[in-house]
């Protein structure tokens, strides 16, 4: 044989030895996660780690219901402020502003992501929490520290911003002109044509770029840390502290691994996050499939 | 001439930033007839369709001067309300772009956004149109599936009801057979010559037999500029001007 289809071959399987290397990562990790995370799962009732409220690792409780919860309060609360945010901005680039506008401002939105987590924490410690405290709480008749879930979840939201947004003004701006231009011809005005044309084209984009942001919010760790509270308690409204299952890993590993369980108590909470992620992931390219056949 | 204009363009000039894209055009496009307007690529025929129904405004860096009557009234006027002219226009482009919608809400699109919400009216009109371009008998039972999974010749087809669906008075074409099989362009452009008894039809085709076969009036445009306009025997039989013969006889393109 000659020596170029052999290069070839050889450059085929390298391929994929580097996908089958890739993607067994996350078996890997799961795998792992799910041996150390065995001693607690053998001892403890399944109703005792998920669905109890009550967290005392000297006592031996590991109760993970309230960080499941908060870990989802949270990432809902800012995605819920991220998202119609995000949408209309990624809407008013793409398709009215003027194109030397976009140019000028899409750097900012672009810095916003390279700003580190660190900083975002302490913008909240200095400008979120005393707003919540003074002015937001008070407004709704409710007292609080302004450390809790609202916190993080304006923290956590405006760190979402950049990705959803770049990547909702590339999907716009994917739609064919011609489909705008069609739509106009039939005498739409231009919120007619974005609303029933282009954001159902958009559709499938937008709902990827708001599974790229829910990833990534469920995972944040360090700004949001320093924002919640961390009070391991289940949550009754968006005023109260949680204590979110990335905080939990960050603030306890290494410490008290003394305590029986204790170790493999966090990485069950890894292990919890890392599905949590998966599952979301997987929902949402069901979903994703499903809208993609329905609109195309 | 002796029927009446429907559209009337005075000096009009178009700039692309500093391209200078149309020159000083004046015409005269018939009412109730088919105009073709043809010429090489690049010559502006797709701007001149655009400005027709003023979709030139959505380009970076467009700059427009002249006047364009539609019934009398000058489009280009700052103050002019434009979805109202569009509505009176019905676009055909060159490849058919559904909307991402079912097959019925394609064609209900215009009705629904001019104010139409009785069911019982948009199933009608639906059907009406639909029936209109052939399409009826062939989609009747999947009025809900996507637009997109009809053929190509279809969903031109989909693509005139939705334009006819709003009741205009012109039908602007640019090249709308150029992506089609030879089967569905013959189609349209039956279609187009049962329309023009009760619409005026422009369209813009770079395919010669085509205008011939359908114009009752042609527009020869070069550069930019108009270099030619009249009857289409008096284009194809009798040209005044040595570009048109030169480009009907295939000696520039």
């Amino acid at each position: 044989m000659k020596f170029r289809f052999l290069k070839d071959k050889f450059f085929k399987h390298l391929m994929f030895m580097c996908i089958v290397f890739s993607i067994s990562i996350v078996f890997l990790m799961l795998f792992g996660l799910f041996i150390r995370s065995l001693p607690i799962l053998q001892q403890k009732s399944f109703s005792d780690i998920f669905l109890s409220g009550t967290w005392h690792p000297l006592r031996g409780e590991f109760g993970f219901a309230p960080f499941i919860v908060g870990t989802l309060w949270v990432t809902v609360v800012a995605m819920v402020i991220a998202i119609p945010l995000c949408l209309l901005t990624a809407i008013y680039l793409s398709e009215y502003a003027h194109r030397r506008v976009t140019v000028f401002l899409k750097p900012f939105i672009d810095l916003l992501a390279g700003i580190p987590s660190v900083v975002y924490g302490i913008w909240g410690v200095l400008a979120v929490i005393p707003l919540i405290r003074d002015y937001i709480a008070p407004l709704f008749g409710v007292r609080s520290t302004g450390y809790g879930i609202l916190a993080g979840g304006i923290v956590l939201g405006i760190m979402v911003f950049p990705i959803i947004i770049q990547i909702c003004v590339e999907v716009f701006q994917s739609v064919p002109k011609e489909l705008r231009e069609a739509s106009l011809a039939l005498g739409a005005t231009k919120w007619q044509t974005i609303k029933h044309s282009v954001l159902r084209k958009a559709l499938p984009g937008i709902l990827a770029a708001i599974v790229l942001g829910f990833s990534r919010a469920f995972g944040e760790t360090m700004a949001v840390l320093m924002v919640v509270g961390n009070v391991p308690k289940i949550p009754k409204s968006i005023f109260d502290c949680a204590y979110p299952l990335p905080a939990l890993i960050a603030n306890n590993y290494g410490e008290m691994l003394s305590v029986p369980l204790y170790d493999s108590a966090l990485m069950l909470a890894s292990l919890i996050l890392l599905l949590l992620v998966l599952i979301f992931n997987i929902l949402a390219r069901l979903i994703l499939i499903r809208v993609e056949r329905s609109t195309q | 001439m002796d029927c009446q204009s429907h559209i009337c363009v005075n000096n009009l000039n178009v700039f692309f930033g500093k391209e200078h894209i149309l020159k000083n055009i004046s015409l005269k496009i018939p009412d109730k007839k088919i105009t073709a307007i043809i010429g090489p690529s690049g010559c502006g025929k797709t701007t001149l369709l655009k400005s027709f129904n003023r979709l030139i405004d959505s380009y970076d860096g467009v700059k427009v001067t002249g006047e364009i009557l539609v019934d009398d009234e000058n489009i280009l006027h700052p103050n002019i309300e434009v979805t109202h002219i569009r509505k009176k226009m019905g676009l055909l482009l060159q490849n058919p772009y559904p909307l991402p919608m079912s097959i019925y809400d394609n064609v209900a699109y215009g009705p629904r956004i001019h104010g139409i919400k009785n069911k019982k009216k948009l199933d009608e009109i639906v059907e009406h149109y639909l029936k209109q371009t052939n399409l009826w008998i062939e989609v009747k039972d999947r009025l809900n599936a996507p637009a997109s999974r009809l053929s190509v010749g279809q969903q031109q087809r989909l693509c005139l009801a939705r334009g006819l669906a709003v009741e205009p008075e012109i039908i602007l074409g640019d090249e709308p057979t150029s992506a089609l099989d030879p089967i569905s362009s013959k189609v349209i452009e039956e279609k187009f010559q049962e329309l023009s008894d009760n619409y005026t039809i422009i369209i813009v085709t770079h395919i010669l037999r085509q205008a011939k076969r359908l114009a009752n009036y042609v527009i020869f445009l070069y550069l930019g500029e108009l270099i030619e306009q009249g009857t289409a025997e008096e284009i194809f039989e009798n040209p005044k001007e040595e570009m048109t013969k030169a480009y009907i006889q295939g000696k520039i393109s």
